[in-house]
């Protein structure tokens, strides 16, 4: 859908920077005290960093990316909420966001005055609410109570309403954050429905989302963000696989700066070895596995230390593990940093998410170090081979009677 | 709509930029008015909204607009009036504090709801894109209400005390509350703004209030200060104290509801061309209040 040329450009973003000063005093004293040590308390941050952006009417794009990325600033930078610090922003149509279920409620007021001034707040005149009112009410379930003061609504029927304004408002841009997975499966299900007949009207969407498969189920570009930079932009499934191969490298790069590395001996790293560019998490089903161990020993061992390898599940069933013992091979014991490659006679996994665990004892089996999980890896399908299982199921008939 | 008319209207749309490189795109005046112009029904529901939640869940409702004031009259008149003596050569005393406390409460209302209507209505600033005039603008509204629920009583008490009269002077309460409404939006726009950044502006402008409330001739005559003044030899006191507009609007205000020279109190001689000079001024410095306020409303949503 991005290909489709009749469709206008309906935000634009050029050279877009956003900068924060954070600063720790707010008060006046604060900031008299302080006054000549002030440049010393301002730190810098850049939330934004060029961004060069068209948007064409009638796409869904997804923004994803790490906390403190900067999707959630982007989102209020086209949505005017946030001025940015240079660059252009230009937009065009009406234009709804969805920041915060019920951000203008008022506690003590009624759920029909509620309604007025939340679809006033995102741009709809009273002679057009009064035409959607009833809508609006059935489509939160509210019934009788739209005339209670929301402060008595339970929460699920506060942000139903919410949600039911917003949708309500005709706009031409919407815009998400992680706002979309409320109320009960009911009620999701027809929050869902109503993006998907947004997306058929030719609305444009843009949603911020740390769910990778509601990104996949909606989105039909997808940019993900990086300190303030696009890295990414594109169709969902890159994207995605982009993304998560960056957590992992957050997570990798958080567990080494992890002191508990820093002294004595240790398990490095425990990854699947593949050829794949995008950190090494993804596996063809039909090739076989080999998983890189990497071990720190701050002195030469008496014994060859012995390895264990485990493989999880996403869910955290452990599904089998072997260890160097188990097959009486012998690594490296002198100091030093070691990577130790070990191949899988066949890749036993089927489709999905699976974590790698490692130990590094002694061959006395006193415990060195454990890592759990070390690593992700994903199982995908070989090309050519579908993306469902090929299950058959046989059906038999065994009686039929009348009753 | 359907997609392909949906399409067709936005490519005939212009585009709304905002342009940080040309430096006053955002400032300009008239694009302001034309958006509040736009949000004027949302003006009103958030009028409506402080109104309505305001006297919520009390039995008396809007009666207590009502108390307050009639209250804060009657205190006023027995114990300054009466035990303090300062009904002495100011002939029907509650109405004369009653009628400058009416339009000093106006002031005084947009000033300090004004200043806090931001960081107040913080969860919309943040999530929602409205042009923030409305808040401090909304403020002014509830203001303006109350101020006619208490004029409404300041006409029944006068014609209960038989001083309800129709003259020309009447003609001086618009020059009057505009001057107040001018610079309590001024104010309260640039206020509102340095608050979110300084959140010792909000107890800095209570005070302020009232300071303001005791040097403007309320529960004193003009004259009073004049005489006094001058006959310390302090005449430009006397000049500097009258050009204070909320001295120049109570002044006003009072020929056009109490009748000064009914009751031998004098005011400034030119009265008239002073509060029309300060009312110019005023809007000179709302304009320019408004401009710091789109200056730096950009930055509110991650202020707060």
């Amino acid at each position: 859908m991005i290909s489709e040329t009749n469709a206008p450009i309906i935000v634009r973003l050029e050279h877009v920077s956003k900068k924060f000063t954070l600063r720790k005093d707010n008060s006046l004293k604060e900031r008299l005290l302080i006054a000549r040590a002030g440049a010393k308390h301002k730190v810098e941050f850049s939330a934004l960093d060029n961004v060069n952006l068209d948007i064409k009417a009638g796409s869904t794009i997804g923004l994803v990316g790490h906390n403190g990325s900067g999707k959630s600033t982007l989102l209020k930078v086209i949505g005017g909420i946030l001025d940015p610090s240079s660059g252009k922003v230009s937009r065009r149509g009406r234009l709804a966001a969805l920041l915060e279920l019920g951000a203008g409620f008022h506690p003590d007021l009624s759920g029909r005055d509620n309604v007025f001034l939340n679809a006033a707040l995102l741009g709809l005149s009273r002679a057009e609410t009064e035409h959607v009112f009833d809508d609006i009410v059935n489509f939160a379930e509210i019934g009788d109570f739209i005339d209670t003061q929301v402060k008595f609504y339970s929460s699920g029927m506060y942000v139903r309403l919410a949600f039911a304004v917003a949708v309500h408002t005709d706009p031409d841009i919407l815009l998400v954050d992680e706002v979309l997975a409320v109320g009960d499966e009911v009620f999701q299900r027809r929050c869902m429905d109503k993006i998907h007949e947004f997306q058929a009207d030719g609305r444009t969407i843009i949603l911020v989302s740390h769910s990778a498969a509601q990104v996949q189920e909606l989105c039909d570009r997808v940019i993900v963000m990086h300190r303030g930079k696009p890295i990414y932009d594109g169709n969902p499934e890159d994207g995605i696989r982009l993304l998560r191969a960056g957590y992992e490298r957050d997570r990798l790069d958080a567990m080494q700066a992890d002191d508990r590395v820093a002294l004595g001996p240790h398990i490095r790293s425990i990854r699947v070895v593949s050829d794949d560019p995008l950190e090494d998490i993804t596996v063809s089903r039909e090739l076989p596995l080999s998983v890189a161990f990497e071990y720190f020993l701050p002195a030469e061992e008496s014994t060859p230390p012995v390895l264990g390898l485990g493989f999880d599940t996403h869910m955290g069933q452990t599904l089998r593990g072997s260890s160097t013992k188990d097959f009486s091979l012998k690594v490296p014991k002198t100091a030093g940093t070691h990577k130790v490659v070990f191949a899988l006679n066949q890749n036993p996994f089927s489709l999905g998410k699976y974590s790698l665990r490692g130990v590094l004892e002694r061959e006395d089996g006193t415990l060195l170090d454990h890592l759990t999980p070390a690593s992700y890896f994903v199982v995908v399908p070989a090309p050519g081979e579908s993306e469902e299982e090929e299950v058959t199921i046989d059906l038999q008939l065994l009686s039929s009677e009348p009753l | 709509m359907n997609r392909d008319e949906r399409f067709a209207h936005i490519a005939k749309l212009n585009f709304n930029t905002l342009d940080l490189e040309k430096k006053n795109s955002r400032l300009k005046l008239l694009p302001a008015i034309h958006e509040i112009y736009q949000h004027r029904s949302m003006l009103g529901l958030l009028i409506r909204r402080d109104l309505k939640s305001r006297y919520k869940d009390s039995a008396l409702g809007f009666a207590w607009t009502l108390i307050r004031p009639i209250t804060q009259l009657a205190i006023y008149a027995i114990v300054i009036g009466k035990f303090l003596g300062a009904e002495r050569g100011i002939p029907l005393f509650a109405i004369y504090i009653f009628t400058g406390l009416t339009l000093y409460t106006l002031f005084q209302e947009i000033l300090t709801a004004g200043t806090s209507s931001i960081l107040a209505n913080a969860s919309l600033v943040k999530k929602i894109y409205v042009p923030r005039e409305l808040f401090p603008l909304a403020s002014a509204g509830t203001a303006l209400f109350n101020f006619c629920v208490q004029l409404a009583v300041l006409l029944v008490a006068s014609a209960l005390f038989g001083n309800l009269m129709v003259t020309t002077d009447l003609i001086y309460a618009v020059p009057a509350v505009l001057v107040v409404v001018t610079y309590g939006l001024a104010f309260a726009f640039l206020l509102s703004a340095t608050n979110v950044f300084l959140r010792d502006i909000g107890y800095l402008v209570e005070i302020l209030a009232m300071i303001l409330m005791w040097a403007s001739p309320i529960l004193y005559s003009w004259t009073m200060v004049r005489d006094t003044l001058h006959a310390a030899g302090l005449d430009w006191l006397v000049t500097l104290y009258t050009w204070n507009p909320i001295t120049l609007a109570v002044l006003g205000f009072q020929r056009a509801f109490y009748h000064n020279s009914l009751h031998g109190l004098e005011t400034p001689e030119h009265l008239g061309a002073q509060i029309a000079i300060v009312l110019f001024t005023g809007l000179i410095l709302l304009w320019l209040c408004h401009r710091v306020f789109r200056k730096v409303q950009g930055n509110f949503a991650q202020e707060l």
